[in-house]
């Protein structure tokens, strides 16, 4: 350690060591060590917090198959430089339930037939539940460009649209508002 | 340690980059964790801006607009931002994905200052003014046409930070267009921004990754203030529209890549222009 970088002296707050730190993933406080400065938010949750719904492709943010949630917003964990995410509310796919159960949305997918080899979708039952949260009530349109970071190969994307409308339809219904 | 520093305040992280010029500075972080994720880059210290609220959202400065480099592409998209500038939330919706518009910043898009930076044209467009500052000089003023020098290439000097883009709020109409292979998640082939100001009967008109820098066209600028009628909001010759594109794709500069050739993109600049003021300007008659 040097002992007149600028790191040394700003306060504590003001600095993340990365070779330990703590994360707030799905609720709790997990400690992250041994990982290197320019580490992804993705090798993170993978490959030290055993978290493997996020899945690991293209690295480069093309494909949303390693989405997250950070503070509410969806990101690709791939491009979040995880020691920048400390103070953060991180909530993966695993954490949407905090029973573990499926979400809605994942139920619609399943019900829908949208799951073919199911590597793209963590990170769009992900961006589904963030686009639900903001706008119960979306048109096919808004659908369709909300999930346009998700890249699927299987599906054709047809069945997934399918559903995240049930799955609005469903919360609607449930809110006692239209169908 | 290898470590990452987080000031609380602009003027702590301005004394940490002035102290360390070779600080790897994040803001949104998607094009520098590109480089990070693919070995091109290996950062031993990070200067994080996210906790500077100082540098977040916008403000109203008499007639300007004043955008905090962490603006993300997102908020650029909606709000009482985009109607001011809809040519700037334009731009932004056709920016990657909605995940790279929530985390990327318009801070970030100007230091990268790639030739196919989406916002660049815009403003350009715009004759914005980007605003930087290091703990050695303070606080200075640059044009955008004086910014970006060359590919990825900027005027910001070691130690400075980008703290924000000002912007005169013109009062006309704004278009922007871009040409990609699809949709979604696309990087562009060409772009074109136009900006029309009636206050001061000026259009201006800016092209992207169609040069090695934003490119203004100020042939086609000067032909078409001449053609307009400003009261309308109309063109009377409809020959204006062909005329204004084959300006504008005089004034590209570009180049063969993997992502197209340059006889294309001439072409395309042509008709992106063509058609941004088609749809600024309706055509006399119809």
């Amino acid at each position: 350690m040097t002992t007149d970088g600028p790191m040394d002296r700003a306060t504590d707050d003001d600095t993340v060591d990365s070779g330990i730190y703590e994360l707030r993933v799905n609720g709790g406080t997990r400690v992250v060590e041994g990982a290197w400065l320019g580490e992804s938010l993705l090798n993170v949750l993978r490959d030290r917090l055993g978290l493997y719904g996020a899945k690991n492709a293209c690295e480069q943010g093309e494909c949303g198959s390693c989405s997250v949630l950070v503070d509410g917003r969806v990101v690709c964990s791939c491009l979040e430089l995880a020691a920048a995410c400390v103070g953060t509310d991180i909530t993966t796919v695993e954490g949407l339930d905090p029973t573990g159960a499926l979400t809605d949305v994942q139920r619609a997918f399943v019900e829908a037939g949208a799951v073919q080899c199911g590597f793209c979708t963590p990170g769009l039952v992900v961006a589904a539940h963030e686009l639900l949260d903001r706008r119960p009530d979306p048109s096919e349109l808004e659908i369709r460009e909300s999930l346009a970071g998700n890249l699927c190969r299987c599906t054709g994307y047809g069945r997934i649209v399918a559903a995240v409308s049930a799955a609005a339809a469903e919360r609607r219904a449930a809110a006692g508002g239209r169908p | 340690m290898s470590g990452l520093l987080r000031p609380a305040t602009l003027d702590a992280a301005l004394s940490a980059l002035g102290d360390d010029p070779e600080l790897t500075v994040l803001a949104g972080g998607t094009d520098l964790m590109v480089a990070v994720n693919y070995g091109q880059r290996r950062p031993t210290a990070v200067l994080s801006l996210r906790r500077l609220d100082e540098l977040t959202g916008w403000r109203g400065d008499g007639d300007d607009v004043v955008l905090g480099s962490r603006l993300t592409y997102a908020e650029m998209q909606h709000g009482e931002l985009a109607e001011l500038l809809p040519g700037l939330a334009q731009a932004a919706r056709t920016v990657g994905s909605p995940q790279i518009r929530a985390t990327g910043t318009i801070g970030g898009n100007l230091g990268t200052a790639s030739p196919a930076g989406d916002t660049l044209p815009v403003l350009a467009a715009y004759d914005a003014t980007v605003e930087v500052a290091s703990a050695a000089d303070g606080h200075r003023r640059v044009p955008m046409a004086e910014f970006v020098v060359g590919p990825k290439r900027t005027t910001l000097r070691p130690g400075e930070l980008i703290t924000g883009v000002r912007i005169r709020v013109p009062h006309g109409p704004q278009e922007f267009l871009k040409i990609g292979p699809r949709n979604a998640m696309v990087i562009a082939v060409a772009n074109c921004a136009l900006v029309a100001d009636r206050d001061t009967a000026t259009v201006r008109c800016a092209l992207g990754s169609v040069g090695p820098v934003p490119l203004r066209c100020v042939d086609a600028e000067a032909f078409v203030v001449d053609h307009l009628d400003w009261d309308a909001g109309r063109v009377d010759d409809p020959r204006t529209y062909e005329t204004f594109g084959a300006l504008c794709a005089e004034a590209s500069r570009p180049i063969d890549d993997h992502r197209s050739t340059a006889e294309y993109r001439r072409h395309a600049t042509g008709v992106l222009a063509r058609r941004a003021l088609m749809r600024a300007f309706r055509g006399g008659g119809a």
